[in-house]
């Protein structure tokens, strides 16, 4: 398998604080990588860095050979690059629908698209992925209104209209009641294996990582604690002492 | 079917009210004018989420652009002005039309590339940062214009007469608003119907969200706003034309009066919908025309009132009350049908 996203030596400090030390870890494509830490240990910091929410201090990071830790937000999402959040973002006064018909990739689309009314193509695969999640019934229901663990599966289902390269998902199944969760595997696991999307992902709960991801790197105080497969990380004495808060 | 009788029978309305009511024709003229005010600063306020109240600017910059462009067919504008009335000036009913023609679509033009300009830079704002600088661009813009001589500085300029009687020309007024407005109503509606009215609504509901999902959040924020200055700027010029003479802080670069009535108008009638403006407008214009014949020294309290009122109560105004309480009219339900796929 080759490498997709390429993150090396990045350090990320909000002043005093040092979010990110010396970084380094590789996604490959394809694949189920998986991102655990304590609370406050710099998972999310680095996703944004990834992703371009912030400048980083050192280090580079690339995506599929390209540079981008110096691109812009949208401009690496039009890359095929995209993330989900962990307070879970959708247009609340927009239905599901329109939701999903407003995530078509827009790295597909010119400007004079953007003065066409979406497709009858556009709607059907809208309304399949809100099926595919389960949200179909109440696809004509303002977004809003839907509840939390709703919000979540719409933001995934987004996510997969704008057909990315990568997903990276931070924490997707926080929320989320235990017997959708199985179903939220499963769909993930689908999205994998049938889209191709090559998913990293953010999340707390083990008996999820441990199930899907084929490689996991856990971080520590900003600092990359320990790598290897899911059962290596299990077995890990550290990664248990950080995540017990044995010192 | 229905709604097509609808709008026939609204635009039966529109072509007969001017004739039916003469002594309503400058009302009937000024109520369009804030439905296409209204109806504009929906684009960014209502459907985008960035309320302007520098839209104004583009008003006061269409009348002095509709005026330099007819004045300057003619004669030098420095020359016209300078006169200050003391030359005479006379314009024949052609170089009056043509002058129409040509300088409302060129108001249009270049105040939507003022918005391209002025937009790349207040866009950086956000909330009511955005509503404070735009106010800022609108009241700078009326000071520079009063200082400046070349088109009449603080006294204002005056535009030709109308070559024909009386009359005749507050008709014609009436129906390049109309038709003026009924362009935008339809503009929007298909507008709003694209890919590109879905995307200033993400904008509206999470600007982050959409840049994280790759949406050229800068670019249809320029074009909205581009857009809507076109027709307040092109309004402008109309206005220019009905007034004959105006000048710069009181009445093009009005911010107090049309400039926060516009944002009144969408407010009553409900932010974000294709109606509400249309129907804010009405309801304001009726309003106002009561209380400013009927409380005449109390029209003022009796407006602020209204705003509280709405701002305090009725922040979505009556569409929006209306989708709060009847879903269903606006498609929002529960689908019990299995998919179909």
């Amino acid at each position: 398998m080759s490498t997709i996203i390429d993150v090396s030596s990045v350090s990320k400090s909000y002043g005093g604080v040092k979010a990110n030390t010396d970084i380094s870890l590789t996604v490959e494509t394809g694949g189920i990588t998986g991102l655990i830490g304590p609370n406050g240990s710099g998972k999310t910091t680095l996703f944004n860095s990834i992703v371009g929410y912030h400048p980083i201090d050192e280090g580079s990071i690339k995506f599929e050979g390209q540079e981008i830790s110096k691109k812009l937000v949208p401009e690496i999402a039009r890359l095929g690059l995209l993330r989900t959040f962990q307070q879970t973002r959708i247009y609340g006064e927009m239905n599901c629908v329109e939701n999903m018909l407003i995530s078509l990739p827009h790295r597909k689309l010119s400007l004079t698209d953007a003065f066409k009314k979406n497709t009858r193509a556009d709607r059907d695969k809208a309304e399949q992925f809100l099926d595919f999640v389960g949200l179909y019934e109440k696809r004509f229901l303002q977004a809003g209104s839907l509840s939390f663990g709703q919000q979540k599966l719409l933001e995934f289902a987004m996510a997969l209209m704008n057909e990315p390269t990568v997903l990276l998902l931070d924490e997707p199944t926080a929320g989320i009641n235990p017997t959708l969760i199985n179903g939220l595997i499963d769909r993930l696991k689908r999205a994998n294996s049938e889209f191709g999307i090559t998913l990293f992902i953010i999340e707390h709960n083990m008996r999820v990582i441990m199930n899907m991801a084929d490689k996991i790197y856990c971080l520590a105080h900003g600092e990359m604690l320990a790598e290897g497969t899911p059962a290596e990380i299990q077995d890990d004495q550290r990664v248990i002492d950080a995540y017990l808060g044995a010192h | 079917m229905s709604k097509t009788l609808f709008y026939i029978i609204l635009g039966i309305i529109t072509v007969i009210a001017p004739f039916a009511f003469p002594a309503f024709q400058t009302q009937l003229a000024t109520l369009w004018l804030m439905i296409i005010v209204a109806q504009s600063w929906d684009m960014t306020g209502g459907q985008m989420g960035y309320n302007s109240l520098g839209n104004i600017f583009f008003y006061g910059t269409g009348m002095y652009v509709a005026a330099v462009v007819t004045i300057g067919l003619v004669y030098p504008v420095g020359e016209y002005t300078g006169a200050a009335g003391g030359g005479i000036y006379t314009f024949t009913p052609d170089e009056y039309f043509l002058g129409m023609a040509l300088s409302i679509p060129a108001a249009g033009i270049f105040c939507a590339l003022c918005a391209f300009i002025i937009g790349y830079v207040t866009f950086g704002l956000r909330g009511p940062y955005f509503a404070i600088g735009t106010l800022g661009v609108a009241i700078a813009g009326g000071e520079m214009v009063s200082n400046w001589d070349w088109i009449g500085g603080g006294q204002g300029i005056s535009m030709p007469s109308y070559p024909y009687n009386f009359d005749q020309f507050k008709t014609v007024i009436y129906f390049l608003y109309a038709i003026l407005g009924i362009a935008l109503f339809f503009f929007c509606r298909w507008l709003y119907q694209t890919r590109f009215g879905a995307a200033i609504n993400a904008i509206r509901d999470d600007e982050g969200k959409a840049e994280a999902m790759g949406i050229h959040t800068m670019r249809y924020k320029l074009i909205a706003w581009a857009i809507s200055a076109f027709f307040v700027g092109a309004a402008g010029a109309i206005s220019a034309f009905q007034l004959i003479h105006f000048e710069p802080l009181e009445t093009a670069y009005q911010t107090i009066n049309l400039g926060i009535f516009m944002v009144v108008c969408v407010l009553l009638g409900g932010k974000g919908t294709l109606w509400g403006p249309v129907i804010g407008a009405v309801m304001f214009h009726v309003f106002k025309e009561l209380t400013w014949n009927y409380f005449l020294g109390w029209q003022w309290v009796a407006l602020g009132a209204l705003i509280v009122v709405v701002v305090v109560f009725f922040q979505d105004g009556l569409m929006g009350y209306l989708k709060y309480k009847r879903p269903e009219w606006f498609g929002i339900a529960v689908d019990t049908k299995e998919a179909k796929v």
